[in-house]
């Protein structure tokens, strides 16, 4: 049983470092910024989720383990708050996104 | 009231679970932090139906949670496929889109649903619609077909 956990455990952090590279290899590839913005987004949900999972199933039971679940609480509220203020004021600032119909004007 | 009582003990618990701690001496200084807070956000005037909604916190929410961990794995993997694959596969697009809500909280549930699948993001919130970033054209349809959208209006009822 505890092999069976540790392998578990490992194959979420495994899985959760190649999301993670993932991540940071579309930043590098897509072409503008709020593309590049979507790639991010990849590590703050799953990412995050599988390597706090397999740290809590690393940690076994124990105040850890509730730690661990406030840290992904607090990622999940906010990641999409800054997703958004990020995109919002780059909107406000002038930048257009790519494929941004001129036909959709806002206002 | 029962906004303050669920205040009070939302940081009673998030104090015990980060300290670890259970003397009395320890234990005394938590309550009394903890009634602290409560004071200070009253004072704040910030305890109210928003920052805590406990009205939503019926039996739909954890089915909407379980549908959106669905989603999020689901475009977790489309992104990383279009990351692999390359320029070529991605066609970012942007558009209004309506949305049903009646309350604050459900247009900003939705917003944030929106923002949280990662494809997808919403830039700007207007009383009935939403202003959406999509990494492809297939992810704004998917958003289009007001799957979302119902669930979270759901969520008022």
């Amino acid at each position: 049983m505890p092999e069976l956990i540790t392998l578990l455990s490992s194959l979420c952090l495994l899985l959760g470092a190649f999301l993670i590279f993932s991540g940071g290899l579309g930043v590098l590839r897509f072409p503008d910024f709020f593309t590049r913005m979507h790639a991010a987004g990849v590590t703050e949900t799953m990412a995050v989720t599988l390597i706090v999972l397999g740290l809590m199933l690393h940690s076994g039971w124990g105040l850890p383990l509730f730690k661990l679940l406030l840290i992904l609480l607090f990622v999940m509220i906010t990641g999409p708050t800054a997703s958004h203020a990020l995109a919002k004021s780059a909107l406000h600032g002038g930048l257009r996104p790519l494929g941004d119909d001129s036909n959709n004007e806002r206002h | 009231m029962k906004h303050t009582v669920s205040v009070f003990l939302l940081l009673a618990s998030f104090w015990l679970i980060n300290s670890g701690y259970y003397k009395p001496l320890l234990l005394s200084f938590g309550l009394v932090s903890a009634i602290f807070v409560v004071y200070l956000t009253h004072r704040m005037d910030v305890v109210d139906h928003e920052s805590h909604p406990l009205h939503l916190f019926n039996l739909k929410l954890p089915s909407y949670y379980l549908w959106l961990v669905g989603q999020l794995i689901v475009s977790n993997i489309d992104v990383v496929k279009r990351v692999w694959s390359g320029k070529g596969s991605i066609s970012p697009c942007t558009a209004w889109l309506p949305l049903s809500q009646t309350s604050d909280i459900g247009r900003v549930i939705y917003a944030n649903s929106i923002t949280l699948t990662p494809g997808t993001v919403a830039m700007d919130l207007e009383d009935d619609r939403v202003y959406v970033h999509a990494l492809s054209r297939e992810g704004l349809d998917d958003l289009r077909a007001g799957e979302m959208d119902r669930r979270v209006s759901n969520l008022e009822r």
